[in-house]
């Protein structure tokens, strides 16, 4: 899959979860929680819905690795293949 | 030492008397006191057909206000619906009120929620959604033990309008409205609390199990018009009607209301809490006497003072009549007092019964009408009781209102409100 593609599942993920915020300008290398509001709660909403959308388990050690929009898509691009 | 407060209100100092300045309300059949007391005299129903999962079309009660009045559309995905009726109920109530919260000691406030149950709901969901991921635990989401813990309703409150005083639920079964106001005024009288949001809630409408439950019981009321689906007191009554909804109150004591100009609707006069230890259903009318003489007793009144009974009547074959029965056993020497239920107009509210039916009569102190009850088409003669109203409204000046409400596991409460005279 292209990063392009994952940026987009990614961030279909993070609309359906911010629901009223405007997520069209977001700042890839910016910590996503710096931009939006949104918590630990929200951040678990990130996770399952990875999980059940695209079957993409991120174990807890790796959550640090989703803290921007460009490290998500440089840690799931290899795991949506 | 027994040291609670005994003997006709209008003794004690304005400190130790507890008083309503603020009704924040959802009903099936209103959004807001007016129109609910609107729609209890004119006899309007709030039942409708529903689709209840696995069990299909059923008559229920259900409320209509707008969810996000009060709260985001993300925190209203996050809550429950028990949550989100809370919230509305809660800042409608303190609009009614009058008060700013942003000029309040927050942690000085109460939130005391009544509630029948809690987590039903979101249980039968989750599992609903394991048995769509093939009883994959993977999937259970993280939302369910926030959303399930039994303080959800009132946490959820406290969370919306940043009250850090204590804020949770009080488990009564279909007492649990009655209760939760009779907790409010306990706290503040206790000084543990400047003034609290107290009154009962309930979302038991999207839980199929207490649909499915009443009707294994054959306690599920049934017809073809939802409107007439639950008939209390009459004689072809086949059961309660589930519904959801919510009423909170303002309470403080006199000498804030009086100190702040507050708009006074009534007092807390007295209250009984008493338990049958008999059965886990069936009601024991004998402890129900005591609890109605227990709480006119503390009231320091008589019987002859209570101008209108608030049933709990909730349309069971067996549960009328032992209440009746009771009702009778208390008022029948009475020859001033009145007598209505509620549930025939908006079903049975489980935890937000007790408050909701509070509200719908205590207009009367301002309008002097009393509603009737709604869907007796032939009275059963073992419900007759001396005052009944069958058809309202009729007009009579009402000072004190006993509001009764009883719940499963054999807990009574009856509520003594009184009108606040001008001095």
């Amino acid at each position: 899959m292209e990063a392009v593609e994952v940026r987009k599942f990614v961030l279909d993920i993070i609309e359906d979860i911010a629901l009223d915020e405007d997520v069209s300008n977001l700042n890839d290398d910016i910590a996503l929680r710096e931009q939006l509001d949104l918590d630990s709660m929200d951040f678990l909403d990130i996770v399952m819905e990875l999980k059940k959308r695209h079957k993409v388990e991120v174990p807890q050690e790796d959550y640090p690795r989703l803290a921007t929009m460009s490290g998500c898509v440089e840690y799931l691009t290899p795991k949506m293949q | 030492m027994n040291k609670m407060i005994q003997g006709n209100t209008k003794n004690l100092s304005d400190d130790l008397r507890i008083v309503i300045t603020g009704v924040g309300l959802a009903a099936p059949n209103g959004n807001n006191l007016s129109e609910f007391r609107r729609n209890m005299l004119e006899g309007i129903s709030g039942l409708d057909m529903m689709e209840v999962r696995h069990m299909g079309q059923l008559a229920a009660g259900n409320c209509s206000f707008d969810e996000q009045k009060y709260q985001s559309r993300k925190m209203r995905k996050r809550g429950t619906r028990a949550g989100a009726i809370g919230i509305y109920c809660a800042n409608e109530a303190l609009v009614d009120s009058g008060i700013d919260i942003n000029e309040e000691d927050r942690d000085n406030v109460g939130i005391y929620v009544g509630i029948t149950e809690h987590g039903n709901v979101e249980t039968e969901n989750e599992i609903h959604e394991l048995y769509q991921n093939e009883l994959n635990t993977d999937y259970w989401s993280h939302h369910h033990n926030p959303r399930t813990v039994s303080n959800a309703p009132a946490g959820e409150i406290s969370l919306n309008l940043r009250i850090t005083g204590p804020a949770y639920t009080v488990g009564a079964a279909c007492a649990a409205g009655n209760i939760g106001l009779i907790h409010g005024a306990q706290m503040i009288r206790a000084g543990e609390v400047s003034w609290c949001l107290a009154g009962g809630i309930s979302e038991s409408t999207h839980t199929f199990g207490i649909f499915a439950a009443f009707k294994a019981q054959g306690a599920l009321g049934s017809h073809a018009d939802p409107t007439l689906a639950t008939r209390p007191l009459d004689k072809n009554r086949n059961g309660i009607a589930v519904s959801e909804g919510g009423c909170l109150y303002v309470l403080e004591t006199l000498a804030r209301a009086k100190a702040r100009g507050a708009k006074v609707y009534g007092e807390i006069a007295g209250y009984h809490v008493n338990s049958d230890a008999t059965d886990f259903v069936l009601p024991n009318n004998d402890r129900q006497v005591e609890c109605m003489h227990k709480a006119i007793k503390r009231a320091g009144l008589s019987v002859e003072d209570i101008d209108l009974v608030s049933m709990h009547a909730t349309g069971t074959s067996l549960g009328d009549i032992q209440e009746c029965k009771a009702v009778r056993e208390v008022f029948d020497k009475s020859e001033n007092t009145l007598i209505n239920a509620s549930k025939g107009f908006i079903g049975h509210c489980m935890g937000a019964a007790g408050a909701l039916e509070l509200a719908g009569n205590l207009p009367s102190f301002e309008d002097n009408m009393v509603h009737g009850c709604r869907n007796i088409e032939e009275l059963d003669p073992e419900c007759e009781i001396k005052g009944l109203v069958l058809k309202g409204p009729v007009n009579k000046e009402v000072k004190t209102i006993l509001n009764n409400s009883f719940g499963m596991l054999g807990i009574n409460s009856a509520l003594i409100i009184s009108k606040m005279e001008k001095e």
